[in-house]
């Protein structure tokens, strides 16, 4: 007696659930307003993209053009594919004492898959993601980028 | 009646009373046949094309997209270009599979899907042929895709395909069963198997208003096991893309695939249709007894648009179903039919029997 009270009972509570199922869906149906994709190119002036989004490596900069990178070399050691050349320069401090800086931070954007290891690692948080990501160009070299901009220094070197 | 203004059979006649007139009987036999068939042409591909952009839309909506929206307005021409996509694309050959089964499958499938909408009523005295026995005419012609089904996943020589067939041959033998016991609900109710006098017989109220509880369970047992047979989600066992990349058609490209594909979705249409003109009165308009005045208003609606507004609420109700569930496995499948519909259909083909017998229904 017992079975047969669990089949209707459990065809009913199958109807149910299904039901509810198709509740959300209809909802979703009815509610156009809230549609998540966007046209793409219409949409180019006003698209913004989410703090999150991994589009390509950048040095931040300040408004003096200073960045926090040492050159330690950190990033280019856990690139698993190389995409990051770091080639360090040595400068005298005013103690006399030799220390070194970032000379020129090379980053090959066609290699990179955006794993965001270099970012997570970096000891002094001087590297980041933009949220540019419109990368095609005509030439292969152009996918070749120095980070830091030309003329500029270590925020902790100004202190001194 | 108020709908009878719209009746199409004096159109028709005309049409035939003129061919035979102009021309020998044969010549005039023959010239009806293939102006029916080129309509039905027309038709299918016409009716076969929109319903997989109204898919994609209808799901897109469901999944808080925009779909097509790119050829023409709001993505009109989308399938249209698809089309033209297909018929420039390569035929494969593939290497030790039966030449003759496999270029036979695709027509196989979309002939037995084509035979079928020769027997339904679109609307009042538009019906290519009226059957007296035009229900099982209809159940007896779809169930021989199933045959293509099984020559394309057998000649492809992919164990894919095979599997996907295996399935499907599985799946559309089991369904069969609860898409006959539930239409033989509304045949014992109407005493017919006639499509254009059932839905005659509708005049005063549709079957599943008229026919109560075990015709509203029917419609929803018919809708289920119609969704099954034609091999449409939840129950796409056949083509499962997460198992079978795409079952049994997967070795056809080009044409050959488009034909499977437009299949698909007349075999959707051919079910949604048969539920409307079945369940839901076919052409006939909304009609409650004793109000007159709104069964006249009703018949101003003419009976074409009645049995396209059926149709496609039948249509968006087995997309709603496809995008709503995940699919099945297959021992769900067959759990869901030999435990669950079977039986319920079974107690109520009994139910209806004593109903019918002591005129518990609507008359």
């Amino acid at each position: 007696m017992k079975s047969i009270f669990d089949y209707i009972a459990g065809i009913f509570k199958g109807v149910w659930s299904l039901l509810k199922g198709m509740t959300i869906t209809g909802k979703y149906f009815i509610r156009l307003d809230k549609i998540v994709t966007q046209k793409y190119p219409e949409n180019r002036k006003k698209l913004k993209m989410y703090d999150r989004f991994k589009g390509e490596l950048i040095m931040p900069h300040d408004v003096n053009n200073f960045h926090k990178c040492n050159g330690c070399g950190i990033c280019e050691m856990n690139c698993p594919n190389g995409s990051i050349e770091v080639i360090s320069d040595k400068i005298i401090t005013s103690e006399g004492k030799s220390k070194r800086i970032i000379g020129t931070h090379i980053y090959h954007l066609s290699m990179c898959t955006f794993c965001g290891l270099c970012v997570k690692s970096c000891p002094s948080n001087a590297l980041a993601f933009s949220q540019e990501f419109e990368h095609a160009v005509f030439d292969r070299n152009k996918l070749t980028k120095v980070l830091n901009n030309p003329g500029s220094s270590l925020v902790k070197d100004l202190a001194e | 009646m108020g709908y009878q203004k719209y009746d199409l059979a004096p159109l028709t006649h005309s049409i035939d009373q003129y061919l035979y007139s102009h021309l020998s009987s044969t010549w005039a036999f023959l010239a009806e046949m293939t102006l029916i068939g080129v309509v039905f042409l027309i038709f299918y591909a016409v009716i076969g094309l929109y319903l997989v952009l109204a898919e994609r839309k209808v799901c897109a909506f469901m999944q808080n997209r925009i779909g097509p929206n790119r050829v023409g307005w709001y993505g009109v021409l989308q399938t249209i270009a698809d089309l033209f996509k297909l018929l420039l694309k390569e035929l494969i050959t593939i290497r030790k599979a039966d030449k003759l089964l496999f270029n036979i499958a695709p027509f196989i499938v979309i002939i037995a899907s084509f035979l079928g909408i020769a027997a339904i009523p679109f609307a009042m005295g538009l019906h290519a042929i009226d059957f007296n026995i035009g229900i099982f005419y209809i159940m007896a012609v779809s169930s021989v895709g199933v045959v293509g089904i099984l020559i394309a996943g057998w000649s492809s020589n992919n164990k894919y395909s095979l599997i996907g067939a295996m399935r499907s041959g599985a799946q559309i033998v089991s369904y069969e069963l609860s898409v006959g016991l539930s239409l033989l609900v509304i045949v014992i109710y109407s005493g017919t198997l006639q499509l254009s006098t059932l839905v005659e017989s509708q005049a005063d109220g549709w079957w599943i208003i008229k026919g109560h509880i075990p015709a509203i369970l029917a419609f929803f047992v018919f809708v289920t096991a119609g969704t099954a047979e034609t091999n449409r989600g939840p129950f796409d066992l056949a083509e499962a893309e997460s198992e079978l990349t795409a079952g049994f058609h997967t070795e056809y490209s080009g044409i050959k695939f488009a034909f499977f594909f437009l299949a698909e979705y007349m075999n959707m249409f051919l079910v949604a249709s048969v539920a409307a003109t079945v369940f839901l009165g076919g052409w006939m308009p909304l009609h409650i007894p004793g109000l007159e005045g709104f069964n006249n208003a009703m018949d101003f609606i003419p009976p074409i648009v009645w049995y396209f507004g059926k149709t496609a609420f039948v249509i968006f109700l087995m997309m709603w179903i496809k995008w709503t569930f995940p699919r099945l496995r297959i021992d769900q499948l067959l759990n869901l039919e030999w435990k669950y519909l079977l039986p319920i259909n079974l107690v109520n083909i009994v139910v209806v029997a004593l109903i019918v017998l002591m005129g518990w229904y609507i008359k």
